[in-house]
């Protein structure tokens, strides 16, 4: 077997070390009933990588790539142009196969990139600080309203109806079984939700998307000002980081917390994972944060080193009293981010984030010039709704037989919701060009 | 003349009048190592005996403070917040926690005098 | 020796990224937007960022440069106790790189994503048959996401059956963190469980705790001290009397994967940590994943979304049906249907391995561990008797009076180019060395591990504790204040600070 180096002889050398007969011997402390004689039985055996390159290989053979056509999909995961650079360099093995940086002598690579991106994300939601990632952007949004609670010990969040339904769904799993309360608003596909009138003197927090599920943008300042007259926290989710090279931060907004998805830089779509949770607060709630922290410090030499810091948030020191049972985290996916952001740099980034508005811009135009098909937004960053005179899931699985990926029918993210059949969320990125474009229009217009 | 008591959790209380300053003992201090965060309670709580009054922390360790006595916080010594390591420079004088208004102060009555805590560390070596 | 430069022959001083800006530059060309026309309704557009400009070769020289201070299994031996440092192939990579799955967008119509439908199918097939349990749960994203998801499931099962509610949760005191964190964030009152003599759950103990308001036993099998809990059956079958389930912490699957199936020894659900024990690259901290595997009596509770067979094919079920036995499936664990680029590489793993080649990892990993337990044990305090799985653990016990402590051996490890032991875990033992060799080493490197650690032991016995103390110093760095770090926190970087 081509990854174990054993030998035979070592077996037994290492066996009559240890002074017992086989390896079998090592587990006298397992029920015998439950030891079993060899191998699980009616299961294959090894293969040679050719044999598994195939096998894996035909599956995905079985997929249709989202580059292989005109791509409009989005909803949480988007398909951007990722620099070769950014693959090559997380390829390395010193930062493929290590592991948290426990030990930071060895450990100064991983803590200094991460130090880069807990920088970078603060500077992107325009707050004072950043951790070193959590799964998705998801359970980001359920860690923040969690983080919420403790900080205003209050038990009732209200999430956004314009909340992304699995950030939704992803917090009220996790309010089901830790006990306190969620109020969702109904999703509003025209972006007209006003949250104002549900915050009272109970709300730990609010959690609104910008921009929202559907596509709007809004100034969150009205709205922050109103978490704080009544002493709740703003959570400002970002399912789409790219918009940050456009927009006005959340930070500036009156953001106490982002909670963002940051595949856009540097990930792959993945068929939804791994993805990368950004998080982000203000200073203040510092101790109040889940997940790793790495800070600056200095070595033995008083030489700049990193180290990770403020453990004693953590599990593995606070136990059944931290602030988060997570540990690995997605320090890959980070890196990823962070060297495809560095790559971009200022300009870059947001002159990309100018690039995929303007496409977005374009593709609205083109869209409401096809007969029957209304577009719903006025504001919009890369991605916004239309109204189609007909079912957009039937509609979408023919664009498909087609070669084109047209959008996210919205019922896929709504299955319980009412009224919303007719309607398909569209999204454009770098990679889209005219001719996509023109050809879902072309698409659009016989088959409405 | 101020008396000052000990707790088997490793807290002193002394108390003139109706009030008493908390702090952790030396031997607490040492056994955690360099201080470098105490999250202190808010004035005006009240506190029971035997229940989290404030967390210090060293680098590995959290460790919560326990209120030796019952009664309602008068005052926190917002000095640590900035200089936590007055904890292990002065444990017993300016590395105090908080104060507190004695509302059960037959509770001193359990608690260890200086040669009691001595021979209970002793103990536990 | 100091040089001109401040670099070291190949160890080269690195500036942030933030430190190398040339204000303007960067390392991707962009086309001119198609128009200036912008729909962003009352919200301006932002005018800066602070972020650094820097031309590719910058950023390549920049993050292998910084690749250059990282120790990894690439490089060399990385005992790290409890977190399965196997080896991680290139396969996976390629693998998990071909557009027909690294290109594919959740939410494509569910026809062109048969193949990663299956792909997910027949990774849980492998885990339901490895366990030998009834149902598995695909999308929790680490070790910890399993247990939180493993724990819900638990709470929907009591809360199902009705009755009075069960709050307390046992767990024994050598139990990662995690595991008390996530029964905390659930609501559960934590009860710790002492370990015996023997370094296993007080049996005893045990079922004096067990009663009508126990949901769970939350137990590490093998445990955190390297030991397989030889009463497991008796555990199991005393917490299912009290009405409760057994949750096992499966971090330490690569013990036994392929060998005992934990479905046999009475496990009601179980994380599989695929970034351990199957291989995936721990990536400097992630990305993981968690898989759950379940029993018959908790399978009704898993999370959505979930794969269905149905006769055009693979279907993903992502709202709750009775008609489809889904009733009882509660929300949802994160966004989407989990790690599947992390699926893609523990397929490759699994596949690559079969069944007689996990058989023999798992016994490899196990053999390694007693072989350095066999050998070690003469100058280092092995606190436990008897074999062990696939970690050994030694105590400080052999050090007492050297004035050198279990980090400090850590740190003079990695001064002889190893990667050091997990210290001070588990917590039962004092100044706890957890080492985990895993089945990826060859002999010649644990002989050399070995005659490295016991020449550590003599030089502390010898009475060279300063020596030891000044450890390491052939790294980029030496021992970090850590103090310093955690009283001023600077977590991020900025302009002229």
């Amino acid at each position: 077997m081509r990854y174990l180096p054993l030998t035979e002889a070592d077996r037994r050398a290492m066996l009559a070390e240890i002074g017992v007969a086989s390896v079998t011997d090592l587990y006298v402390d397992a029920p015998a009933a439950a030891l079993l004689p060899g191998p699980v039985p009616n299961l294959p055996n090894h293969q040679g990588e050719l044999e598994v390159e195939r096998a894996l290989a035909a599956l995905a053979a079985k997929n249709m790539p989202a580059g292989y056509g005109p791509c409009f999909l989005g909803a949480g995961a988007y398909r951007h142009h990722v620099p070769a650079t950014v693959d090559h360099l997380i390829q390395r093995g010193e930062f493929l196969t290590s592991y948290t940086p426990y030990q930071p002598e060895i450990s100064q690579g991983t803590l200094q990139s991460l130090f880069e991106f807990q920088t970078q994300v603060a500077l992107l939601t325009g707050l004072d600080v950043a951790n070193a990632s959590m799964y998705d952007g998801a359970t980001a949004c359920a860690e923040a309203v969690m983080m919420a609670n403790r900080i205003t010990r209050r038990q009732r969040a209200v999430l956004a109806g314009n909340l992304h339904p699995h950030y939704q769904d992803t917090t009220a799993t996790l309010a089901r079984f830790t006990g306190f309360e969620v109020v969702i608003g109904a999703p509003d596909p025209r972006g007209r939700e006003t949250l104002l009138d549900s915050i009272d003197d109970s709300t730990s927090c609010v959690v609104v998307q910008n921009p929202d599920v559907f596509g709007h943008v809004h100034d969150l300042t009205p709205l922050a000002a109103a978490c704080r007259a009544k002493g709740a926290l703003l959570v400002v989710v970002v399912t789409e980081i790219m918009s940050l090279g456009l927009l006005t931060p959340p930070g500036a907004m009156g953001a106490d917390i982002v909670a963002g998805e940051g595949q856009s830089l540097g990930n792959p779509l993945s068929f939804g994972g791994p993805h990368l949770g950004l998080f982000a607060t203000r200073e203040k709630y510092l101790r109040q944060m889940p997940g790793r922290l790495v800070g600056q410090t200095v070595d033995a030499d008083g030489r700049r080193g990193w180290v990770l810091t403020l453990s004693t948030r953590e599990q593995h020191i606070r136990r059944e009293k931290a602030t988060s049972n997570i540990c690995t985290n997605s320090g890959l996916c980070a890196l990823a981010f962070t060297i495809h952001l560095s790559l971009l740099g200022e300009t870059g980034f947001m002159g990309l984030a100018r690039l995929n508005h303007a496409k977005a811009v374009q593709l609205a135009g083109k869209l409401g010039a096809v007969d029957g098909v209304r577009v719903l937004n006025d504001s919009f960053f890369n991605e916004f709704t239309v109204r189609l005179p007909r079912r957009a899931s039937k509609l979408v699985n023919k664009l498909a037989k087609r070669g084109i990926l047209g959008g996210v029918p919205v019922v896929r993210l709504f299955p319980d919701a009412d009224g919303l059949s007719d309607l398909l969320l569209v999204a454009c990125t770098e990679c889209t060009t005219e001719a996509d474009m023109d050809a879902l229009c072309r698409a659009l217009a016989e088959l409405l | 003349m101020s008396l000052i008591k000990f707790t088997k959790d490793h807290e002193w209380i002394r108390v003139e009048g109706d009030i008493g300053t908390v702090g952790i003992t030396n031997h607490a201090q040492h056994a955690l190592g360099d201080i470098v965060f105490v999250d202190l309670p808010e004035i005006g709580c009240e506190v029971t005996q035997g229940t989290d009054a404030a967390v210090v922390e060293s680098v590995k360790a959290a460790s919560e403070v326990y209120a030796p006595v019952d009664g309602e916080v008068t005052a926190v010594n917002d000095a640590l917040t900035e200089e936590p390591a007055r904890v292990n420079t002065d444990p017993l004088g300016e590395g105090w926690f908080f104060r507190l208004r004695l509302t059960n102060p037959a509770q001193l009555d359990q608690l260890l005098d200086h040669d009691a805590y001595q021979s209970y560390l002793e103990g536990l070596a | 020796m100091t040089t001109t430069s401040g670099h070291r022959g190949l160890e080269m001083e690195e500036p942030l990224i933030f430190e190398l800006d040339s204000p303007g530059q960067s390392g991707v060309d962009l086309p001119l937007p198609p128009t200036t026309y912008t729909r962003l309704g009352r919200v301006a557009p932002r005018d800066s960022l602070g972020l650094p400009g820097l031309t590719e070769p910058q950023v390549v020289r920049h993050y292998t440069r910084l690749s250059q201070k990282n120790y990894s299994i690439d490089a060399g031996f990385y005992p790290l106790g409890s977190c399965t440092m196997k080896h991680n192939t290139r396969l996976g990579e390629k693998l998990a790189r071909l557009p027909g799955f690294a290109d594919l967008h959740p939410l494509q119509p569910i026809s062109t994503v048969q193949g990663a439908l299956a792909l997910i199918d027949a990774l849980a097939g492998w885990l339901k048959a490895l366990t030998g349990m009834a149902a598995v749960a695909m999308t929790p994203a680490a070790g910890a996401h399993g247990e939180m998801c493993g724990m819900m499931a638990i709470r929907a099962a009591h809360d199902h059956r009705g009755g009075p509610p069960r709050l307390r949760v046992l767990v024994p005191e050598s139990a990662h963190g995690t595991n008390p964190a996530t029964a905390a964030a659930l609501g559960f009152t934590v009860e710790t469980i002492p370990a015996t003599a023997e370094g296993r759950v007080d049996v005893a103990v045990l079922k004096a705790k067990l009663g009508p308001d126990v949901a769970a036993l939350m137990l590490t099998n093998p445990n955190t001290c390297g030991l397989f809990e030889r009463d497991i059956l008796t555990i199991s079958q005393a917490v299912h009397e009290a009405g409760a389930f057994l949750y096992c912490d499966g971090a330490n699957f690569n013990a036994i994967v392929g060998r005992v199936r934990p479905a046999d020894l009475g496990v009601d659900a179980m994380h599989i940590n695929l970034h351990k024990t199957f291989s995936t690259p721990h990536g400097g901290g992630g990305p993981g994943s968690g898989p759950v595997v379940f029993s018959q009596a908790l399978a009704p509770f898993v999370p959505l979304p979930l794969i269905l067979h149905d006769d055009d094919g693979l279907r993903l079920a992502e709202t709750r049906d009775e008609d489809e036995g889904t009733a009882l499936a509660y929300g949802r664990m994160k966004a989407f249907h989990g790690q599947v680029g992390v699926f893609v590489r523990a397929l490759a793993y699994t596949l690559s391995h079969g069944a007689d080649g996990l058989y023999q990892a798992s016994g490899d990993a196990v053999l390694s561990a007693n072989y350095l337990l066999a050998r070690l044990k003469g100058a280092f305090n092995a606190p436990f008797t008897g074999p062990c799985m696939h970690e050994a653990l030694f105590d400080d016990r052999s050090l007492k009076g050297t004035g050198v402590t279990t980090l400090d051996i850590a740190k003079a490890l990695i001064d002889e180019g190893f990667h050091p032991m997990t210290v001070y875990f588990p917590l039962v033992v004092h100044g706890a060395m957890l080492i985990e060799p895993t089945e990826s080493e060859t002999k010649a490197t644990l002989d050399q591990f070995i005659a490295t650690m016991l020449a550590l032991a003599d030089r502390a016995k010898a009475g060279d504790a300063a020596w030891f103390q000044s450890a390491p110093r052939l790294t980029p760095r030496r021992r970090l204040d850590e103090t310093a770090a955690a009283r001023k926190p600077i977590l991020r970087w900025k302009p002229n600070a």
